[in-house]
C-alpha cells in the first residue's frame, strides 16, 4: 500500500512509471535502499525521494537492474545464426532494436555476430534503455577485465569464428571494444512504458526486461513490439520469457520456441 | 493453523537430500513446495526430470508468472532469482548475486514471507554457505514455521548451523524426521484445496 503511494509519487514528479512492475521486485529493491540509507519506513523514503533529486536518481538505478552479459545464453546465439541470419540476409538493409540494452554488452555481441556473418555494413543496431547512466557506459564500450574470461567462454560456446580478443584492446583492468563495432550502433534513451513505437524493425530483442513487469504491462509492451516489427520480423525474448500469456500469442509463429525466437505473421 | 506453502533452501549435498525428501512424500501431499537449490548457471534441467521420475508429486522448474498450485514441487531455474508475489505467482529476476548465489535462498524466502505471512513453512537443509539465514529469520518475523536440518545429519553442516545460530527454530531434525513432520502437517492442514475439490 505504502509502496504504491511511493510509485505514484515518483511517477507524478519524475515521469518514471514503475506502477506495473513486479511487486516483489520493487519491494525488495526499496527495502534494500531503505536499510542502506538508514531510513525507517517507506513514507520517510518517499519524502526523501521527492525532495532530493540525487537520491531519486539513486532509487531509479536501484529499480533498473542492469545486470547483463556478452553472449548470454550461447545456445540462443547459435539459434540466431542458424534460424534468423538466413532471413536477415534477404534484406538490403537491416534494422535491429535491442530494447532494454542496459550497459550494452548484448548490442556489442550482436555487432560481432553481424560482422562475422558479413552483414554488419548494412545493419543499424538501435540499442535503447531508460537508464541514461547505463547508456553512457554502453556508449563508452569499456568493460571490466574480470568478466572477459566468462564472455570468451560464452562467445566460443555460441559458435564464434574468431579469437574473442580480436574484438577489444586491453588496458589495465579494462577492455575497450573496437571502434568498428560501435560504428553502426545508435544508443538512445527510450522508456518502454511511456514512449511510443520505435522503428520499422526487422529484428527486436528484448531479453530479461519483461520479467520485471506484471502481466498487463507485458501485454502493453508486447503490442509496442508488434507495432514496431515489419511483417515477417523476428522477436527474441529472454530464455524464461514467453508470449504465451499475452494477447499477441496467435500473431507470431515459432522460429525456435525453446530459445524464445518468434516470427511476426504476414 | 493452515499452511499454504513450503519453501526450501538447499546447497551442497542437495541432490541427495532432495532425492530422500521427494521420494518419500505421498501423492496426496497438498502443500505446494518451492525450492532454491544452488546450481551452476549453465546446468540444464535434466536432473529435475530425474527427480520427477522418482517422486509421486509433480516436480518442475518454476516458470515466470506461473500460478502456484497444490501438489507441485517447483524448482528455481539456474541463473535467475526466484520470488513469490503476493498473488501467489512466481517472478524471476536477474538481479546481482546475493551471498554469491543466483538463485539465492534469501531472495526466495524473504519474498515468500511477505506473500504468505504466518501461513508459510521455511526449511533450511544441507549447504556450505550462509544463504538462507536472513530469509529464515524473515519467515520467523512474519510468524511462519522454521524447520532446520540437524547439522550433524547434514552432508554440509554450515548452512543449517548458520540458520540455527540466527533464530530459534521450531524444529531441528534429520531429513527423515523432516519428511515425517511435513506429512503430518499436511494431513492436519484444514485444507482449502480439499474443500474446493469436494464442492
Ligand atoms: C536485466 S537488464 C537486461 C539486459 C539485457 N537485455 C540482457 O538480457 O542481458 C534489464 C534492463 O531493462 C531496462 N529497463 C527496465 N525498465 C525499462 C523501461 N521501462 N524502459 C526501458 N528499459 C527498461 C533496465 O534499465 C535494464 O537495463
Amino acid at each position: 500500500m505504502e509502496i504504491s503511494l511511493l510509485l505514484e509519487a515518483v511517477y507524478q514528479k519524475y515521469g518514471y512509471d514503475f506502477r506495473q512492475y513486479s511487486e516483489a521486485h520493487i519491494r525488495r529493491r526499496i527495502m534494500n535502499r531503505m536499510v542502506m540509507s538508514g531510513l525507517e519506513n517507506v513514507s520517510q523514503l518517499q519524502a526523501k525521494v521527492l525532495s532530493d533529486e540525487a537520491f531519486a536518481s539513486k532509487l531509479l538505478q536501484d529499480l533498473s537492474i542492469t545486470v547483463t552479459e556478452m553472449f548470454r545464453d550461447p545456445s540462443f546465439y547459435r539459434s540466431l545464426k542458424e534460424n534468423v541470419i538466413p532471413i536477415l540476409k534477404t534484406y538490403p538493409f537491416i534494422k535491429i532494436w535491442h530494447a532494454g540494452c542496459a550497459t550494452g554488452e548484448e548490442a556489442y555481441s550482436m555487432a560481432i555476430l553481424m560482422q562475422e556473418e558479413g552483414l554488419y555494413e548494412r545493419t543499424t543496431i538501435y540499442a535503447t534503455d531508460f537508464n541514461q547512466q547505463a547508456l553512457n557506459k554502453a556508449k563508452e564500450g569499456i568493460f571490466s577485465n574480470g568478466m572477459i574470461k566468462e564472455y570468451t567462454t560464452n562467445y566460443q560456446l555460441s559458435g564464434g569464428k574468431e579469437s574473442f580478443s580480436s574484438y577489444y584492446t586491453s588496458n589495465y583492468d579494462n577492455v575497450i571494444m573496437n571502434q568498428s563495432l560501435k560504428k553502426n550502433i545508435v544508443w538512445a534513451n527510450h522508456n518502454l512504458v511511456t514512449d511510443s513505437v520505435f522503428a520499422e524493425a526487422h529484428l527486436i530483442l528484448c531479453r530479461n526486461v519483461l520479467i520485471y513487469f506484471d502481466k498487463n504491462l507485458q501485454n502493453k509492451v508486447q503490442k509496442l513490439f508488434y507495432n514496431s516489427l515489419i511483417n515477417g520480423g523476428i522477436l527474441c525474448l529472454g530464455s524464461k520469457e514467453s508470449l504465451r500469456f499475452t494477447d499477441l500469442y496467435d500473431e507470431y509463429t515459432d522460429v525456435d520456441n525453446k530459445q524464445r525466437i518468434f516470427k511476426k505473421k504476414y | 493453523m493452515n499452511y499454504e506453502a513450503i519453501v526450501i533452501g538447499v546447497s551442497s549435498g542437495g541432490m541427495n537430500a532432495m532425492k530422500i525428501l521427494f521420494s518419500a512424500l505421498p501423492a496426496d501431499f497438498n502443500i505446494p513446495i518451492t525450492i532454491v537449490q544452488h546450481i551452476s548457471p549453465r546446468s540444464d534441467n535434466q536432473w529435475i526430470k530425474l527427480l520427477n521420475d522418482k517422486s509421486n508429486l509433480h516436480i518442475k522448474e518454476a516458470d515466470e508468472k506461473e500460478k502456484i498450485e497444490p501438489g507441485n514441487i517447483y524448482i528455481s531455474p539456474p541463473n535467475y532469482h526466484l520470488m513469490i508475489e503476493r498473488d501467489k505467482t512466481f517472478s524471476l529476476t536477474i538481479d546481482e548475486r546475493v551471498n554469491f548465489a543466483r538463485p539465492s535462498i534469501d531472495v526466495l524466502f524473504e519474498s515468500a514471507a511477505e506473500a504468505y505471512n504466518n501461513n508459510l513453512i521455511g526449511v533450511v537443509l544441507t549447504g556450505s554457505n550462509n544463504d538462507g539465514t536472513k530469509g529464515i529469520k524473515r519467515i520467523k518475523e512474519c510468524g511462519g514455521l522454521a524447520i532446520i536440518q540437524n547439522p550433524e545429519t547434514a552432508e554440509s553442516s554450515y548452512m543449517p548451523a548458520s540458520a540455527i545460530a540466527a533464530i530459534k527454530p521450531d524444529y531441528i531434525l534429520s531429513l527423515e524426521d523432516i519428511t515425517e513432520l511435513l506429512i503430518k502437517i499436511d494431513k492436519q492442514n484444514n485444507n482449502p484445496y480439499e474443500l474446493n475439490n469436494q464442492k
